[in-house]
């Protein structure tokens, strides 16, 4: 009983780790299309800021910096994203794609021309990481039955981007719906035209929510290469970019119920990685390769199980276009 | 609205795709000299690398068969409406079916073992693609994720495979056992070498040629068959489809799995033509680039067949750069892939509307 | 400060699109304080002069005088300042946001929205009070029915400032009562000082409702008249620039053959929601039944069931004695045309034609399984190419070139070529939505014509229609639908605007 206690509070911290960095693409993903820009190169973004925050960190020795820089390089790549799709009215799609396979090849580039680890970065430890951080009493508190390995294992022990996820995603909320900006904001991805005649810019309402996308994007790549993991290697954003865009439309384009999606994609993460040389009753062990298409597998199986029931903002895709 | 007013053929075909390339060349040639590097002289060995022996030009033409068959995959669903992200996975299924095709003939009859193989290739690639497009046309699930995902899986189901059921015994790599002796789509060099013309040693075989066949098949289908019109009705109106008795969803399936066999076939050059054995990530993201090559050669066969000569003679120049400048590894040439395809695919206003303003001032000055 | 003699004045105000010139030099004079008409017919340019006037074209030569300052207007916000409020055609509206949000969106004043809307509600009561308005400001607006959608952004307008309110089209989407009640408003705003211009293509609103009106044709304004010393026969000849003369040959029925019949008829919209509630009519031989209502209440889905194009979920539909259509019959609409029924739909750019391909491509849709087109799956595209020219002829569509796209065509050439695509294969029974919808005054002639011609042949005509002008100048009988249900069928000869327009509103008459 105390084990299955145990393991379960093990699988909910793993499934709070491996959930950030989808919360935070997947809040920058429904930034986006809230105001009606699809945004499929979150996958490039969260690489591309991986890479800019592990090389700024293991250059400087400052995981402060490495953040600085996984930040503007994921701002730039929104931006590019946002002047393809709103001011040359070009394919979103296309644009989202060729951004996701152009910092495939150029973050590996880089760093081998840098570093000379085969397209990695130099490992990262100390303060050029965000550890975890150990809340006051954690290690005291662990022995109190029930509430202190809950404190110690599940509340303790996260990294600083993970503490700051939990106070984005209310933030992102009160934006969008106690705002002036965010009413606009959702407004531009319903009905552009409204927006337009009622005085306001669309391109610069379109291009805010691009670089708030592109902020949260990018910190969403900095945990993963200096929180999550010590340092970039090759495509390490694993088609998160894509669960988490699979996630804000099971979460209805909503924070809240986007964060709940991240959860259950992350949870099954966990999962997946506990199954892993685990042999199961009946089934036997599951060679790693499934267990690996969980993820994906489960998003193919919401789009298809609710796909049906899912309302995306009217304008989101369609570039504005005056003359009608 | 002076972009509304028509270009020219070739300014709309040669010109702006032209002027896109060069702006993907130039942002690359900057990150080359930010590397450390001359462009000129990367640029210069591309394309030498590419076109400037008998072998060069046939690895070109090599890589340009996978890109003509992934292009026309990407182009096939999108003249349906669809965006096809997963000519990936298909063609990574289609190496499946390829393989186990070519086992089950192969060992008894090589020629018969070809002919499965490619009817395997064809079938599992359609196959991965009707699942995507059943669940679009079913359930309204968006088949541009549904795709990706489908990508993802394949992958680790190859893995699986190459590591499990299909794996060479005592072999150390994620690979299969070799095809059957003879079970082979023959070289054009030695093709060559029977009509008494000597050509140097290249991997291009004759899928090419299958590839160019099934360019002209596309281009029949679709502007000379009633099946091809209405699958364009569909692509271009789901209402008018539905008025001209067109069922959107049976079409959605049907053009989903021509594209997915399309992309499937890309296996009989890469496993039947040149590695003769089922290998792990073969397909190094040529399903990818389809996209670009579909977008660059504006979605007609011609076009897609020059498009995808041009990544082949990247693919190949990139690779010979790449042994003469390491900082330009194989990433970077994906890199200028992606390049490409965000100039070719998602600009292509960014020189249409100033150069549509050209041709409009100089035509009114020609009038005045 | 001093009160101008006009609030709204334009200065050779020009605006060109490539080689159109939309507008031509257009000195229009609103006098302060009255409400003023515009009329012309569809791109006769008054869309393109409203668009100027609110900012959101900007003219190439000319500018706007407000208030004795001449402005040229960078964007909608630059107009609203200089107190301009613009009701679109089509709103502009938020649906998925409460009536409050819309109207505060873009003038929300504070950054947080609690005390944007706190301030709102207290200047929206006033102003409620002063225009006799009751809108329910917590509702979402898609819940709400149009005449009221539009009072939103009559509202939305007047909380921004503005003094001079442009209406373009507004009674398109209202019942006759409704736009009764609009016209109420309108006075109400001219009593409390506010000018009005009111822009539409029904000649008895400019006489119901206007002080003064401006024609428009071709870009220009080609006369300016006070409203009480004018008649509609003058405004539609300035408007048209030629005499109207029509009238009608009606050869009486002949034997009552009945072609279409529909029993008990129910169906769902797109969302699931019944749309269509046990509709039954017939529609005989020889007779065009025409089919009115407030868009929206069940007159596409009435077309949709017929023509194959959506399941019924009870009843049944019979033609020529065939169920076509019931629970658990579905018909295909090739196998409708091969029996005889043509479909001229009433989006004509969503579902009649395919916007990106040519003209000829277009000529066969619908029919591109016929042996005349395709043989074997094979297009044959000589005889497409045939066959559209003779329909270019045929219908003097023009410019005639059946090689361009389609969307290069004029509303009323795009008609011309559909219809003749339906005729071609003489049908017995013919279901036409929206005959005249952004067709030229000169099309729309020859289109009734060529129905009341079909119906002397002895075809079966079922036509919807928005215009009730139209219903009452083509039909011999005319059902009108409220809420996906029949009202009632009413012989054109007991048929009026009032009459019908109760009816539109629901209230139940006996079918005669």
């Amino acid at each position: 009983m105390i084990d299955l206690y145990a393991d379960t509070l093990l699988l909910v911290a793993s499934t709070i780790r491996t959930a950030t960095p989808l919360v935070l693409a997947g809040l920058a993903g429904l930034c986006a299309e809230r105001a009606g820009v699809v945004d499929i190169g979150l996958e490039g973004k969260m690489l591309g800021a991986a890479f800019a925050a592990a090389t700024a960190a293991a250059v400087t020795g400052s995981a402060w910096v490495g953040l600085g820089a996984g930040l503007a390089t994921s701002l730039v790549l929104a931006l590019l994203h946002a002047y393809v799709s709103i001011t040359q009215r070009g394919n979103q799609i296309v644009s989202g794609m060729a951004i996701n396979i152009v910092i495939a090849g150029l973050a590996p580039t880089l760093a081998g021309a840098w570093f000379h680890q085969g397209g990695q970065t130099p490992l990262l430890s100390g303060g050029a990481r965000f550890t975890e951080i150990n809340l006051p009493f954690a290690e005291s508190l662990a022995s109190v039955p029930v509430i202190g390995p809950l404190y110690s294992e599940v509340i303790s022990g996260h990294n600083i981007i993970t503490y700051m996820t939990v106070a984005i995603v209310p933030l992102v909320a009160w934006m969008l719906y106690r705002t002036r900006f965010g009413l606009r904001l959702r407004a531009v991805g319903e009905n552009p035209e409204a927006v337009d005649t009622a005085g306001i810019s669309v391109a610069k309402l379109r291009y805010q929510a691009m670089a708030i996308a592109g902020l949260l994007c990018g910190l969403s790549g900095v945990v993963l290469s200096t929180g999550l993991g010590a340092g970039f290697i090759r495509d390490m954003s694993a088609g998160k970019g894509y669960l988490a865009l699979a996630a804000m439309i099971f979460g209805r384009w909503k924070p809240v119920p986007t964060l709940l999606a991240c959860l259950l994609f992350g949870f099954v993460d966990a999962l997946q990685g506990r199954l892993q040389g685990v042999a199961l009753p009946l089934i036997g062990e599951i060679p790693v390769q499934f267990t690996i298409m969980l993820p994906y597998v489960l998003t193919v199986l919401i789009l298809a199980g609710f796909a049906g029931r899912m309302v995306a903002p009217k304008a989101s895709g369609i570039p504005y276009e005056k003359d009608h | 609205m002076a972009a509304a007013r028509k270009l020219p053929f070739w300014a709309d075909n040669i010109l702006l795709p032209a002027l896109n390339l060069l702006a993907a060349f130039v942002v690359s040639g900057i990150v080359i000299w930010a590397l450390g590097d001359n462009p000129f002289q990367a640029l210069s060995l591309l394309v030498q690398g590419a076109f400037g022996y008998q072998e060069a030009i046939g690895y070109t033409l090599y890589y340009a068969t996978n890109f003509i068959f992934t292009g026309l995959a990407v182009s096939i669903a999108y003249h349906a409406g669809l965006f096809n992200i997963g000519g990936e996975g298909q063609a990574m299924v289609g190496g499946v079916g390829l393989t186990l095709g070519v086992f089950a003939f192969g060992p008894h009859a090589p020629l018969l073992g070809v002919f499965a193989g490619i009817v395997g290739a064809a079938l599992f690639g359609a196959i991965w693609a009707f699942i995507p497009a059943w669940l679009q046309a079913r359930r309204g699930a968006h088949i541009v994720i549904t795709t990706i995902m489908f990508n993802f899986i394949a992958s680790a189901l190859l893995a699986y495979l190459l590591v499990g059921p299909l794996h060479r015994p005592g072999g150390q790599m994620p690979e299969s056992a070799d095809f059957p002796a003879g079970t082979a789509l023959i070289h054009i060099h030695d093709l060559l070498g029977m009509m008494g013309i000597s050509y140097d040693n290249n991997p291009m075989n004759i899928s090419f040629l299958i590839a160019l066949l099934c360019a002209w098949g596309m281009g029949f289908l679709l502007w000379r068959t009633r099946f091809g019109y209405e699958l364009r009705v569909v692509g271009k109106s789901a209402g008018a489809a539905r008025f001209a008795g067109v069922s959107v969803s049976r079409m959605t399936i049907i053009a989903m799995m021509i594209s997915g066999a399309l992309a499937g076939l890309m296996g009989l050059n890469e496993l039947l033509g040149e590695q003769h054995r089922l290998l792990a990530n073969f397909t190094l993201g040529y399903g990818f680039v389809g996209i670009a090559v579909a977008f660059m050669g504006r979605n007609k066969p011609l076009g897609i067949i020059l498009a995808a000569i041009l990544f082949g003679a990247l693919y190949q120049g990139g690779t010979e750069v790449a042994f003469d400048i390491p900082n330009f590894s194989r990433d970077a040439v994906v890199m200028v892939q992606g390049l490409v395809i965000l100039f070719a695919g998602a600009m292509e206003h960014l020189f249409r509307d100033p150069i549509s303003l050209l041709f409009w001032r100089f035509a009114e000055r020609k009038a005045a | 400060m001093s009160n101008p003699e006009f609030a709204i004045e334009t200065r050779a105000l020009t605006k060109r699109f490539g080689d159109v010139v939309a507008n031509d030099s257009v000195c229009l004079k609103v006098r302060a304080g009255t409400v003023h008409g515009i009329v012309g017919e569809n791109g006769a340019g008054k869309s393109t002069l409203l668009k100027m006037l609110f900012g959101f074209y900007q003219p190439d030569e000319g500018e706007v005088v407000v208030d004795r300052t001449a402005h040229t207007f960078a964007d909608p916000s630059a107009a609203m300042k200089t107190g301009i409020g613009m009701v679109h055609q089509h709103f502009m509206l938020v649906e998925p946001f409460t009536v409050l949000d819309n109207i505060i969106l873009g003038a929300e004043g504070s950054a947080k929205l609690e005390d944007a809307r706190a301030t709102a509600r207290g200047a929206l009561a006033a102003l409620e009070r002063q225009f006799g308005f009751n809108l329910p400001l917590d509702t979402v607006v898609e819940e709400l029915p149009v005449g009221v959608k539009q009072r939103v952004e009559i509202l939305k307008a007047l909380y921004r400032g503005a003094e001079i309110l442009v209406l373009d089209e507004p009674t398109a989407v209202l019942t006759p009562q409704e736009s009764e009640q609009l016209f109420a408003l309108v006075r109400q705003l001219r009593a409390e000082g506010k000018t009005v211009l009111f822009v539409t293509h029904k000649l008895h609103e400019i006489m119901a409702v206007t002080d003064d009106v401006t024609v428009m044709r071709a870009g220009k304004i080609v006369a300016e008249r006070k409203t009480a010393e004018t008649s509609t026969g003058e405004l539609a000849e300035l408007m048209v620039g030629a005499k109207v003369a029509r009238e009608k040959t009606r050869e009486a029925h002949g034997e009552r053959v009945i072609r279409l019949s529909l029993k008990n008829v129910s169906a769902n919209n797109d969302q699931g929601v019944r749309a269509l509630k046990a509709v039954s009519l017939d529609v005989h031989d020889g007779e065009v039944l025409g089919v009115a209502g407030v868009a929206g209440n069940g007159q596409t889905e009435l077309m949709e069931v017929i023509t194959g194009l959506r399941q019924v979920a009870a009843g049944s539909v019979e033609f020529d004695n065939v169920v076509i259509a019931s629970p658990d019959v579905a018909t295909n609409p090739i196998t409708l045309r091969r029996m005889g029924m043509a479909h001229v739909a009433e989006d004509r750019l969503k579902t009649g034609v395919v916007e990106s391909f040519s003209a000829e491509d277009n000529a066969m849709l619908g029919y591109q399984r016929e042996p005349d087109f395709s043989h074997r799956g094979i297009l044959k595209l000589k005889a497409l190419a045939e066959t559209a020219k003779r329909y270019f002829e045929s219908q003097d569509v023009r410019p005639r070139n059946p090689k361009l796209a389609i969307s290069s065509f004029s509303g009323g050439n795009q008609q011309k070529l559909v219809i003749a695509r339906e005729i071609a294969r003489d049908p017995q029974l013919m279901i036409i939505g929206q005959p005249t919808r952004g067709v030229d005054i000169g099309a729309v002639t020859k289109i009734h014509d060529q129905i009341t011609e079909l119906r002397n042949a002895g075809k079966a005509l079922l036509v919807v229609s928005a215009d009730l002008d139209e219903l009452l100048a083509i039909s011999d009988r005319i059902a009108v639908m409220c809420e996906g249900e029949l009202v009632g069928i009413v012989a054109v000869e007991d048929a009026d605007e009032k009459t019908l327009g109760l009816m539109m509103a629901g209230e139940k008459r006996r079918a005669s």
